[in-house]
């Protein structure tokens, strides 16, 4: 049974692949015709494969704008060409013949929005007992369960998230109630009857752990291990060592749970590490060494900002609020400056939301980050604050050869905003998902009403 | 023309002032005076013992004496906000249950619980809301073995020892769908619940209240003595829109009842209503999904849709995430004037709803929340439009006096500004 490893191991690069041959002349390798006919195979061949397919949208042009690139560049009195469901250009002074031309001025342009950290659809509204389903909290270690098995569609805040926040892409993650608790999903922020029909085609699996407070008072409370943070090493360790002897093993039968820790350990598997604290983040960088797998983000790293140093030379990012402190003890010590700091460092900065209100406002968690590293002298310019909400979180969920920036072959996420992003004031204007225009605040019918909402109060109401 | 005002701020004067203040003028402001009105360029502010005695342009006034002038170099000057309702000055970490007062599930009082007795003014929450330009706040706890949350009080966020601005202000009652849920399990136990102690209550006042015939305690029976003869306020929580008619329908039965409503995520539904009530509210901003049944028609707009029907409204703080966004809400809700078929706040009524409008509805109209004469001196200056994001307070005062923005978060910021410990290690820097 060599070949479950294998497989497994080929499907991770198949996957790679497929991210990188919807890239043409993108910041990212091109790959061969026949990789990507064998990637798009291998796709079809996955569990619960994607089935979402592009909406139809026309050549768009938008023209006066103030672009943010995604990847820190900036162009005033721009101009942003879609065709294809791709970004075929950005400039100062390009074409428009044959594209729609929609005139920006006083507009900017970003890429979508993306939420690295969402519960939306596991844990959606209304947050009843019934939909509650973010938690399998019936052992620390579940690695066998897959967050896209728990997503509803119908969830009513996708469409705030779109509507409110230009949110194109966002990472489905279960919650932290456990160590390991299990593959995530990413999805394409467009409404689907099934979940397999926003499922981001080639998106690499994330798979989600915890630190801290969650699993031990989960699992101390019932009287079973763990109950300290020791407890939560001892049982993470383990459980690595157990799927690394399942990898060495020819005659193992299937492992839900251990193929997603070998998927892990092969790299093709994605490591989105819940930890508030310094030191216990320095404590799981060391536990990766030791597994051998890597951490791609820590999520509510409010204390990041002691470690940049570390999570530069590890080369994790942070997935942070902009502000949110106090609220358990382990993150007692967030500060506003967190992001800054960790920017100053030179490691990486995401802005997250873990929730479904700020998954609206993400634009303006960036930009408060933003303001508190100036009022101490660290000035980071608005093109470089637009990356942490759009290319930064592409790149540690997988997805940033094909999505995260406006570069000429990427998919057509993109927001215009009605004013600057990074302002109280403004809001998406309009929002286009692989070309199709998905939301336009001057067109109600362009505004998407999840089956849950209809005939109920407020049906179809602005939000 | 100093002695003029000085007899207008004695008149005016209210409990619980600090000792000392320093008689101050703010010159060059674009000045915010949070009674709803747009700002106004070249502004002056004077303040003399404590209190406001002029807010407004500098054409104004002819001349002043003070003791220290500030020039606000054109930057904005705003009162301090208010934020209601909150559990500010009830905890240090929420989750750390021995730092947390907010709750008091298992108590075996309700309505007679006093919070003014819990508030910890150094508590770190207390100290970034201050930074943050909050200075004064409608702190109540949260319902838990009763419908009743208790007595809830209004505070300054001062750096002194003294916070209460006004103990026993209301009584804090739920209706929503987790008060059917303490109540026993359903909307009718959690009225008849209410209605059971109002009842009490007023036998209590009128001496006819035997002990062993009522379900209240004695002191729960007392505390709702003021309730029903309309002396303290009653601020009850409700969202849905039957929920929300029913409360109003409440004051048939005990017509002095002086009612407030908090929440109301459906409130737009039954905005004349609550308009031809005369019920103020303390409403959901940006709350936009139904997270429970009782909010299926929430929406940013909730807000806009009441004050557009004449309800005085102020943005409730209890659900933001962190009290100090009060601003980024109140901005929030400008932004929705660009917004086809969304009702938004112009931006001096956005600014009201985080300062006038909760202190009158709290019982402080013109004395908190307000650059008005004979208002307490609570003034903020701030860096920029002190709805935007990227904005904060320069320097902040309560009661006129200048207050310290420091705090556990800023002293963190100071040590790490670097990572250097090729001397000591961090321990050391201080």
């Amino acid at each position: 049974m060599v070949s479950v490893t294998r497989v497994f191991a080929g499907l991770g690069s198949a996957l790679a692949l497929a991210a990188c041959s919807a890239t043409s002349g993108g910041s990212t390798d091109a790959k061969s015709a026949s990789a990507a006919t064998s990637a798009d195979d291998a796709q079809k061949s996955l569990p619960f494969a994607s089935t979402y397919k592009a909406y139809p949208g026309e050549p768009t042009a938008l023209v006066g704008v103030t672009v943010f690139d995604g990847v820190g560049g900036r162009i005033d009195n721009g101009t942003v060409l879609l065709r294809d469901g791709k970004v075929v250009a950005i400039g100062a002074s390009l074409s428009t013949e044959g594209y729609r031309v929609i005139d920006g001025a006083g507009k900017f342009v970003t890429p979508g929005v993306i939420d690295i950290h969402s519960h939306l659809g596991d844990y959606p509204t209304p947050s009843v007992e019934a939909n509650s389903d973010g938690n399998e909290a019936t052992d620390p270690i579940t690695p066998e369960v897959w967050a896209e098995h728990s997503v509803w569609p119908q969830d009513p805040g996708f469409t705030r998230a779109l509507a409110n926040g230009g949110v194109t892409s966002l990472q489905i993650l279960p919650g932290s109630a456990n160590l390991m608790g299990g593959r995530s999903v990413t999805l394409k922020n467009v409404p689907a009857r099934t979940v397999q029909g926003m499922k981001f085609p080639g998106a690499p699996y994330g798979f989600k752990m915890a630190c801290g407070e969650n699993p031990k008072r989960v699992y101390g409370g019932k009287g079973k291990m763990p109950s300290t943070r020791m407890g939560n090493f001892a049982v993470n360790r383990q459980a690595w060592l157990d799927a690394i002897a399942f990898m060495k093993d020819e005659d193992r039968k299937r492992d839900l749970g251990k193929e997603t820790l070998a998927g892990v350990l092969d790299g093709d598997i994605l490591v989105h590490n819940h930890c508030y604290r310094a030191d216990e983040m320095a404590l799981v960088l060391d536990m990766a060494k030791e597994m051998g797998y890597r951490v791609s983000a820590f999520h509510h790293a409010v204390e990041s900002y002691k470690i940049g140093d570390l999570l530069k030379e590890n080369e994790v990012c942070s997935a942070i609020w902009a502000d949110w402190y106090g609220f358990k003890m382990e993150s007692y010590d967030g500060i506003p400056e967190n992001a800054a700091l960790i920017h100053q460092q030179g490691a990486c900065v995401i802005i997250h939301s873990d929730s479904d209100q700020g998954i609206q406002r993400l634009n303006q968690e960036a930009a408060k980050a933003q303001a508190a590293g100036r009022r101490m002298g660290i000035m980071i310019p608005d093109a470089e604050v637009v990356r942490w909400f759009t290319l930064n979180p592409a790149k540690a969920m997988g997805i940033d050869g094909v999505t995260g920036s406006l570069e000429p072959g990427k998919m057509a996420d993109v927001v215009l905003w009605n004013g600057s992003p990074l302002s109280v004031y403004s809001r998406p204007e309009k929002v286009w998902i692989d070309g199709a225009l998905m939301y336009d605040a001057l067109d109600p019918e362009r505004r998407p009403v999840s089956d849950f909402e209809l005939g109920q109060p407020g049906e179809g109401d602005v939000k | 023309m100093k002695r003029l005002f000085k007899c207008a701020a004695a008149a005016l004067a209210m409990a619980a002032s600090p000792a000392i203040a320093q008689d101050l003028t703010i010159v060059n402001a674009t000045l915010a005076i949070g009674d709803g009105s747009e700002p106004i360029a070249d502004g002056v502010v004077v303040i003399e013992n404590g209190k406001v005695v002029y807010a407004g342009a500098r054409s104004g006034i002819s001349g002043f004496e003070t003791d220290k002038v500030i020039d606000a170099g054109g930057n904005w000057v705003t009162p301090g906000m208010v934020a209601a309702v909150t559990d500010l000055g009830l905890y240090d970490v929420g989750a750390v249950d021995p730092s947390n007062d907010a709750g008091a599930a298992k108590s075996r009082f309700n309505a007679a619980l006093d919070f003014s007795e819990a508030i910890n003014p150094a508590s770190q929450h207390v100290q970034i809301g201050r930074a943050r330009g909050v200075t004064r706040a409608v702190v109540t706890g949260n319902p838990g073995g009763s419908i009743f949350a208790g007595q809830g009080a209004v505070i300054d966020t001062g750096a002194d020892p003294q916070p209460i601005t006004k103990a026993r202000a209301f009584q804090f009652v739920t209706l929503s769908e987790e008060g059917a849920k303490i109540a026993g399990g359903s909307r009718s136990a959690a009225r008849e619940e209410l209605r059971n102690a109002l009842r009490e209550a007023r036998d209590f006042a009128a001496g006819r209240w035997q002990g062993s015939d009522n379900l209240l305690t004695r002191a729960d029976a007392e505390a709702l003595g003021p309730v029903i003869a309309g002396t303290q306020k009653l601020f009850v929580e409700a969202h849905r829109a039957s929920d929300l008619r029913a409360v109003l329908a409440l004051k048939r039965e005990f017509p002095a009842l002086d009612l407030v409503l908090v929440g109301a995520s459906e409130g737009w539904l039954v905005a004349e209503e609550i308009a031809a009530a005369k019920v103020p509210v303390i409403a959901e901003s940006l709350q936009d999904l139904p997270e429970r049944f009782e909010q299926l028609a929430a929406t940013q707009s909730n807000i806009g849709r009441m004050r557009h029907a004449g309800v005085n409204v102020a943005i409730n703080a209890a659900t933001i995430q962190n009290m100090h966004h009060l601003a980024q809400h109140a901005g929030n809700l400008v932004a929705l004037n660009n917004l086809p078929g969304a009702s938004g706040l112009s931006w001096g009524e956005a600014l009201a709803a985080v300062t006038s409008a909760p202190a009158r509805i709290a019982g402080f109209g013109g004395k908190l929340g307000v650059l008005a004469p004979g208002a307490a001196g609570d003034v903020v200056l701030w860096d920029g439009d002190p709805l935007e994001v990227s904005s904060a307070p320069l320097q902040v005062f309560i009661d006129g006096i200048e207050q310290p923005l420091d705090s556990h978060q800023s002293r963190l910021r100071e040590r790490y500004r670097d990572l250097d410990e090729s001397d000591l290690p961090k321990a050391y820097d201080r």
